[in-house]
């Protein structure tokens, strides 16, 4: 009766007919078309029972709720900060939700977010493409002072955090580094040299570049253990 | 200008002799590619890749009068398209500055170092001559634009051939096996300076926070035939004689690649 | 009036060969080159991105924008930089030919770019410029429907034809264009152009040239994608 079309992890193009039948739910990714389950995007399938997932391969930021981001502030008014977080509206940090502190009504709002710093942050809601609002109250939800903030395609920031942190945590012990990867592809990292800075930013690049090659993790180490060697 | 701590980080780099993409100072980037003859209606035509940057350059002859001071020479018209499709930073419309000043730097290579045999291309002594027109399209600006499309102007003017002409009338769609008479080479090489050091072939993000750039067109006798200063910061005499010094000796391996 | 044999030698029902590429332009968010025969097009896609001015901006979806355009060399007779009211004209009906297959509703506000390039034109550019547009979206990860296949159809002389070439589009026996794009799941055409002379079962015998052409473009077009990023094995 119910028919699946591909195969888990198979890579479909939109317009792609992935399942048959009313057995099978679509997700993320895909929508239903009387009986046919749909993919939206050029992307990666992911099966879970019966419900059928797509995660797209490529294309811009688009924020999602309860994303973490690295954001640079834009802007200062009275009731908080715009922050430019690489979509194509910026995004909202509100008074009471800068920090725990409190902040009074007419307080210099530069003591605490100046222009063009760079935050940690998390996405609290959204409401169509305008209404971004960020939330600065959370784990791991700061500043971020000094270093250097590079940028790669949000759809690879999966692999550059790895399955359970594996690969940013490799590349933050090679490296010495502290490191804040955000879902927007803004990557933030602070070294104890610029040469260090400068390997687990080319560490990252090569992620970028080589993501969809087999045994990455084994390349990057290598290319991380050579650095080392190097005297970073 | 950009505050997000790109420049302090080149810089920082830089005062290392590192860059951004681990090249050193005065090295182009790779693969620098030409390909001749991408564009078959065109006369002639060339494609040039350095690093990540590509260009599309083409020429199409026709025949016409001649500029009236200059009644016994063919004439040359060179444009420059920073198409939009090239990088999210150019918008649609006419040339612009940027776009104007790639074209007019294109052009007094060509014109200066006596490129092109203009005398050659009269048919009609103060009434009929060949004009060439050169366009050259941006498809991928990742940084030295200038550069790509200058050697892009000169691959595709070395592949160019006459087109057929009936009476006083071009025939189009019909190619000659007749070159375009060219008498010498001129190629061209931009040199960057920030802080106190020289890059050669910046990329994208080194290009938006360069103090300042100078390009020289050089011809095979080693002569300087035409420069351009660019950006907001001055340059000493020290710097300019350096980088003719490295634009002489760098424009011998873009030389090469032409065969 | 009788046209016997095509002049490249080509069955009636038998496109000229094509070829295509995707991620092309770096720079832009999604990017792909598609060439029919000697009909060159590459074309890129930035967004969802700002919309500026403000008053062009629609509070229910995200709107796309197309751009069409020549390079002054592509063609025998030189084109003049700059837009023509063909060029316009293509950039509209290229609009029209994407949209349904396109959903921009989780981004109202904003805007979708597509920037449409011939490097080298022998006919059927706008159809050309279509498919490598519809590839440019997939790869920039904009949600789509479907993808869309775009192929001329005709007749010259006396016969239907696919895919004409400059030559058969010139034909001064009588030449009829119908440039045609298809999205390929339900068979639904976006883009219908005609300029000529036909009655109606000649053209709807076209049409199903047409959708067989596109089933074809479709094929290319899934491998190119999928090939970006190492995957295919069924084609």
């Amino acid at each position: 009766m119910s028919e699946l079309k591909v195969k888990d992890k198979e890579i479909v193009v939109p317009g792609e007919v992935l399942a048959e039948g009313m057995d099978y739910l679509p997700s993320y990714g895909v929508f239903r078309e009387q009986d046919k389950i749909i993919a939206m995007h050029l992307g990666l399938i992911s099966i879970s029972g019966r419900v059928i997932k797509l995660i797209p391969l490529s294309g811009r930021y688009i924020p999602k709720k309860e994303d973490i981001v690295i954001g640079k502030i834009a802007d200062i008014g009275f009731s908080g900060w715009r922050v430019d977080i690489g979509w194509a509206f910026e995004a909202n940090l509100g008074l009471k939700d800068a920090t725990s502190e409190f902040i009074e009504k007419r307080a210099d709002l530069t003591q605490y977010y100046d222009f063009g710093e760079i935050i940690a942050a998390q996405i609290s809601h959204i409401s169509g493409s305008k209404i971004i609002d960020l939330t600065m109250k959370g784990p791991g939800l700061r500043k971020l002072k000094g270093g250097k903030l590079i940028e790669v395609s949000s759809s690879k920031v999966p692999r550059v955090i790895g399955k359970q942190g594996s690969m940013v945590n490799l590349i933050k012990e090679k490296t010495n580094c502290k490191i804040v990867v955000g879902q927007n592809g803004k990557i933030w990292i602070s070294g104890v040299s610029s040469e260090s800075e400068s390997l687990a930013t080319n560490a990252i690049y090569k992620i970028q570049h080589e993501s969809h090659l087999d045994g990455l993790t084994d390349r990057i180490k290598e290319f991380l253990e050579k650095g080392e060697k190097n005297g970073i | 200008m950009n505050n997000d701590g790109m420049r302090e980080y080149i810089v920082s780099l830089l005062n290392k002799n590192l860059r951004l993409d681990g090249r050193s100072l005065l090295e182009y980037r790779k693969p620098i590619k030409i390909e001749l003859n991408v564009s078959k209606n065109a006369e002639g035509s060339a494609r040039v890749i350095i690093g990540e940057t590509e260009v599309i350059a083409g020429v199409k002859l026709t025949v016409g009068t001649p500029f009236p001071d200059t009644p016994n020479e063919g004439v040359l018209i060179v444009g420059v398209e920073l198409l939009p499709l090239s990088s999210p930073e150019f918008e649609s419309g006419p040339p612009g500055v940027e776009a104007t000043e790639i074209a007019r730097i294109v052009d007094r290579g060509i014109r200066e170092s006596g490129m092109i045999d203009v005398e050659k291309l009269v048919i009609k002594k103060g009434e009929l001559v060949w004009m060439i027109f050169l366009d050259i399209y941006t498809v991928n600006d990742a940084g030295n634009l200038i550069d790509a499309s200058a050697l892009a102007a000169v691959a595709a003017l070395k592949n160019s051939v006459l087109p057929k002409l009936n009476g006083d009338k071009v025939v189009f769609g019909e190619h000659t096996k007749e070159k375009l008479p060219l008498k010498r080479l001129a190629i061209t090489c931009t040199l960057s300076k920030i802080n106190d050091k020289i890059l050669l072939d910046v990329n994208e993000k080194e290009e938006d926070v360069i103090d300042s750039r100078l390009t020289v067109a050089i011809s095979e006798k080693n002569n300087i035939h035409a420069l351009q200063k660019g950006g907001n910061k001055g340059l000493t005499i020290e710097d300019i004689d350096a980088m003719i010094d490295i634009a002489q000796e760098k424009t011998k391996e873009l030389r090469k690649l032409l065969g | 009036m009788v046209y016997s044999k095509r002049f490249d030698g080509r069955k009636l029902d038998q496109p000229r060969e094509m070829e295509a590429k995707v991620g092309i332009i770096k720079r832009a968010d999604g990017s792909a080159y598609f060439r029919i025969g000697k009909t060159i097009a590459i074309a890129a896609a930035y967004g969802p991105r700002e919309l500026y001015p403000g008053f062009l901006q629609n509070p229910e979806t995200g709107i796309l924008r197309c751009n069409y355009d020549m390079m002054s060399f592509s063609v025998t007779d030189r084109k003049r930089p700059g837009p023509s009211r063909r060029s316009v004209e293509i950039g509209l009906v290229t609009q029209n030919a994407l949209l349904p297959a396109i959903d921009l509703s989780a981004y109202p506000n904003t805007v979708v770019d597509i920037f449409i390039q011939i490097i080298q034109a022998d006919a059927g550019t706008r159809c050309a410029g279509i498919s490598a547009a519809a590839m440019a979206l997939a790869d920039a990860g904009i949600p789509m429907k479907d993808l869309v296949a775009a192929i001329s159809v005709g007749k010259v002389g006396d016969k239907i034809v696919l895919d004409l070439d400059k030559e058969e589009e010139d034909f001064e026996e009588g030449s009829t264009d119908i440039p045609v794009a298809i999205m390929p799941r339900n068979g639904e055409i976006s883009l219908l152009q005609l300029d000529g002379d036909l009655d109606k079962e000649e053209l709807l015998q076209a049409l199903k040239l047409a959708k067989k052409g596109c089933e074809e473009i479709y094929k290319l077009q899934r491998i190119s994608l999928k090939e970006k990023y190492g995957g295919s094995k069924d084609e």
